[in-house]
């Protein structure tokens, strides 16, 4: 049963569910990171 | 010439030296090796010093020279767009050379395509004769034509300041913004349209490099390609070519090297993302699990990953050396990639033993490509004002 999907809407709902919690996971991960790249520019 | 012209030119021009280099006499093997596969393969046809078959028609000398070479030829537009678009007058020293390596990139992709086609005089059909404006290889074609003319158009000036044809050199640079406009339109257009072109093999392609986002992949590599490239050319010339270069070039350098390094690592982090949301949307994840999952893992952690932190500790701590031997990581992983795309990942159900291997006319004609680019950059690089400016346009931008 696991990881069989019966339907179209089922696959959407599961890869967009995922896809949307990369998003959020990758905007805060790409700001912390342009933090680390920038922060010692005032040097 | 002016007095101050001859004093200038002649500081940059050492006295002559023997042409019997050991660099040179390879130089000269290869370029008779090239020219001997050249007759080859004009007489004898593909088959002459290639392996391409039914499955295979694209080999290498698409996936390398044209997949590859139009990536890594994208430091000109890049670095143009930063220094006229987006207003970074302090990468204004490195566009000269940035331009002259996309635009013997280009030519050198032209070129090659001329040995790959079957019939290379039909290469203008597009344009007089067939009508097929809906293909994305007329997109294609059509780009990379118009973007070797802007390239030579960008490159231009410096020719004509060392010919002396003041008038029409001003009149170039005064549409150097209009240039570098159109510039960054074909870019934009023909390296993700490369990408594109594999849409049309969603059977042949691996899945794990198959995505419906393969041209924004294309593209957005492209700019990592460029700015790597920029600074791998930068560091290669900063070791052969230094005394051609003049004091702005060199103080400008560092601060060149970092930024770009600071841009790449950040675009890099941003392919990487987008890379994981194309296996999620497409809910791929237990490939990767595979032999050809690990190889994704290796192209996709060990080329971009790892270089884009590489980068980013690069660029904090102002570690040249270090950013320097990233760009080569990052250079060899936009190669691994296009090859991955074109040619290991394409066909990757079939039998080892159908599997393409170049032949080894290819990888010669390959290399024959590369070694008149090098020549023909540092021919041009040794007589015109490509690392510094001319005595009689200082300050003329």
């Amino acid at each position: 049963m696991e990881g069989i999907f019966y339907t179209l809407q089922d696959f959407m709902t599961h890869t967009k569910g995922v896809t949307y919690i990369i998003m959020v996971l990758a905007l805060i991960s790409i700001t912390a990171f342009w933090r680390f790249l920038s922060d010692r520019d005032d040097d | 010439m002016s007095d101050q012209n001859v004093v200038a030119k002649k500081s940059f021009f050492p006295p002559d030296r023997s042409l019997y280099t050991p660099l040179n006499v390879v130089c000269g093997v290869i370029l008779l090796v090239g020219l001997l596969l050249t007759v080859m393969r004009f007489t004898g046809g593909l088959a002459a010093v290639t392996n391409l078959d039914d499955n295979y028609p694209w080999g290498l000398w698409i996936g390398f020279d044209l997949m590859a070479g139009v990536a890594l030829a994208a430091g000109g537009y890049t670095t143009s767009a930063a220094c006229y678009i987006f207003g970074m007058k302090r990468f204004h020293s490195a566009v000269r050379p940035a331009i002259l390596t996309g635009f013997l990139g280009y030519a050198l992709v032209v070129l090659s395509l001329n040995y790959d086609v079957g019939r290379p005089w039909r290469l203008p059909y597009p344009f007089i004769v067939q009508r097929g404006t809906t293909s994305l290889l007329f997109e294609v074609a059509a780009c990379v034509a118009l973007y070797l003319t802007v390239l030579f158009l960008e490159y231009c000036p410096a020719a004509l300041e060392w010919l002396g044809l003041r008038k029409l050199r001003n009149a170039l640079v005064k549409v150097t913004m209009v240039l570098t406009i159109f510039g960054v339109v074909l870019s934009t257009l023909h390296q993700s349209s490369l990408g594109a072109l594999f849409l049309i093999a969603p059977s042949k392609l691996h899945p794990l490099w198959y995505s419906t986002y393969i041209p924004v992949y294309f593209f957005i590599s492209s700019i990592i390609a460029g700015l790597s490239m920029v600074i791998f050319e930068g560091t290669l010339s900063h070791k052969y070519l230094h005394e051609k270069m003049d004091e702005t070039y060199i103080a400008e350098h560092d601060g060149l090297v970092i930024g770009f390094a600071k841009g790449a690592s950040f675009v890099m982090a941003g392919y990487v993302i987008i890379k994981v949301i194309g296996i999620a949307v497409d809910n791929q994840w237990h490939l990767l699990a595979t032999p050809y999952g690990l190889w994704y893992l290796v192209e996709l952690l060990g080329f971009v990953a790892l270089p884009c932190y590489l980068y980013a500790v690069g660029a904090r701590d102002k570690n040249l050396k270090l950013i320097q031997w990233t760009s080569v990581i990052a250079v060899l992983g936009i190669i691994l990639n296009r090859l991955n795309v074109c040619l290991i990942a394409f066909n990757w159900y079939l039998p080892w033993e159908k599997k393409y291997i170049p032949h080894w006319g290819e990888v010669g004609l390959t290399v024959f490509m590369l070694t008149i680019g090098v020549l023909i950059f540092k021919f041009i690089s040794t007589k015109q004002p490509i690392f510094y400016e001319h005595p009689d346009y200082k300050g003329h931008h």
